[in-house]
């Protein structure tokens, strides 16, 4: 993959302060609030925001999701690299520095 | 009412998901476009600490996963920073929508350490002068130094100004401030017309024109600050044609609670002649959200009359607001007639008309003052 080696693969994300991210029993699905709204989030989904939790690489978290779902990590990268920058774009998630 | 920020429809799978606790009716300022009950001398009958801890325990094991602290001025009651740990402990996102006013450092520290998470500061202009005609006191500077207070501890914060005619020409002015404060959120509300807002309706409504330009002018804002701010700019339903999404449906995510216990789909629910919302007091919260007649009554959309029976844009609006449906044409299972294909539209109309044809003086502004509480600003 052309993105293996981007300096991408190597952020550490952790949930930005305005946000609180967990799991919520009553919808049984994870969920990112904040003031005056709340999104839910699909299971995939949740499992990336899980991991961004400023210790795991993104590289880290390609390889714990390609474990988790049993696909190539090949086919797995390209899809956590684009919705951590959504999220990154709605301001969910911060970079370590 | 539906938040500008709410813009996700979530699904509370039939239970409640917002959960919003008017603390008191009691409040330091007189704003003349409060939202709250007219006849609030009927409403002292506060819940006690442990009461209001039985209702956010019940609402949240119903699924409810925000929570608002508001009021009047909920920082009036001493065990605000009580309430809130418990709340947090809980697994609330917990919110408080404030006036700023009965804030001091030492109790932001405290409620910092209790677990809250966001601050809504109410705020009613750029200059002492209009902010004391519309608070009826002098609150200006304490609201700035408390907003740069709230900032200091780290807070994500809402500044929310309603607009009306007497401070709309100051957009431009209110944009710089909350963008020098550091706000996160701006909130440009225009005035709804509900209760005191109702009353002084006359005085309030802003022309066409001035909201043209103050739209421009958040366009503009928007683009100078990128992402540094986002604001909200929410349009008056009177102009708009079309009828605001009230509440997400009656009954479908909001619960609120009134100072005395009271369960109602809204705040405003409150001035719906005829029904009698049960209270905490006398029932199970669980039974009165899913089983009580008022809960009930506007759900869905069996209660419907044409045009929303059968409108393509029902599942969107639910039909509007049922309290102002109530209010302009005397029954809340109309239309709301803020919506353009409302039979009773023109009462909306011709309130517009009224309006602009009255000598707008902001010394005709009538000042809430039931439940008014002087404290030392």
């Amino acid at each position: 993959m052309a993105d293996s080696n981007n300096h991408n693969s190597m952020y550490r994300f952790s949930i930005a302060p305005v946000f609180m991210f967990r799991w919520e029993e009553s919808q049984q699905a994870h969920v990112l609030m904040y003031p005056e709204g709340i999104v839910k989030l699909n299971t995939t989904a949740g499992e990336i925001l899980t991991r961004c939790n400023g210790t795991n690489t993104v590289d880290d978290i390609v390889h714990q999701l390609s474990e988790l779902f049993s696909e190539q990590p090949e086919f797995i990268e390209p899809r956590v690299h684009q919705f951590l920058e959504v999220c990154h774009g709605k301001g969910w998630i911060q970079p370590q520095s | 009412m539906a938040k500008a920020g709410s813009n996700l429809n979530l699904d509370g799978q039939g239970n409640p998901v917002w959960l919003l606790l008017e603390l008191t009716y009691k409040c330091p300022l007189k704003c003349a476009f409060c939202s709250n009950p007219t006849d609030l001398d009927t409403h002292e009958d506060e819940l006690t600490t442990a009461e209001w801890k039985k209702v956010m325990h019940d609402a949240r094991n119903m699924g409810a996963m925000q929570i608002g602290f508001s009021g009047g001025e909920p920082t009036l009651r001493k065990d605000l920073e009580e309430l809130v740990a418990d709340a947090n402990d809980l697994g609330y996102y917990t919110n408080l929508i404030t006036s700023g006013i009965g804030l001091t450092r030492k109790r932001l520290e405290n409620l910092k350490k209790a677990g809250l998470r966001h601050i809504q500061l109410g705020f009613q202009s750029s200059d002492p002068q209009t902010a004391h005609w519309l608070a009826g006191v002098d609150c200006y500077e304490k609201k700035i130094n408390m907003a740069r207070e709230i900032k200091a501890l780290g807070f994500p914060m809402v500044l929310n100004v309603p607009i009306s005619s007497v401070n709309i020409h100051q957009v431009p002015e209110v944009i710089h401030l909350a963008a020098d404060i550091g706000v996160e959120y701006l909130e440009l509300a225009n005035v709804q017309y509900y209760n005191w807002a109702l009353v002084n309706r006359d005085q309030l409504m802003p022309t066409r024109e001035a909201l043209k330009a103050a739209e421009a002018q958040v366009a503009e804002a928007r683009k100078q600050l990128g992402d540094r701010m986002t604001i909200f700019f929410v349009i008056p339903d009177y102009y708009e044609g079309r009828p605001k999404a009230c509440m997400n449906g009656w009954g479908s995510i909001h619960l609120t609670i009134a100072p005395d216990g009271v369960v109602l789909p809204c705040s405003q629910a409150r001035s719906l002649p005829g029904l009698n919302f049960p209270g905490v007091r006398d029932h199970n919260l669980r039974w009165i959200w899913h089983e009580s007649e008022s809960f009930n009554l506007y759900r869905g959309d069996s209660w419907m009359k044409e045009p929303c029976r059968s409108c393509s844009e029902k599942e969107q609006d639910f039909g509007g607001c049922r309290c102002q449906a109530m209010l302009l044409t005397g029954d809340a299972a109309n239309a709301d007639p803020a919506c353009s294909k409302s039979l009773h539209h023109h009462i909306v109309q011709e309130a517009v008309t009224r309006a602009l044809a009255t000598k707008q003086d902001h010394n005709k502004l009538i000042a809430r003052d039931v439940g008014w509480v002087p404290t030392e600003v």
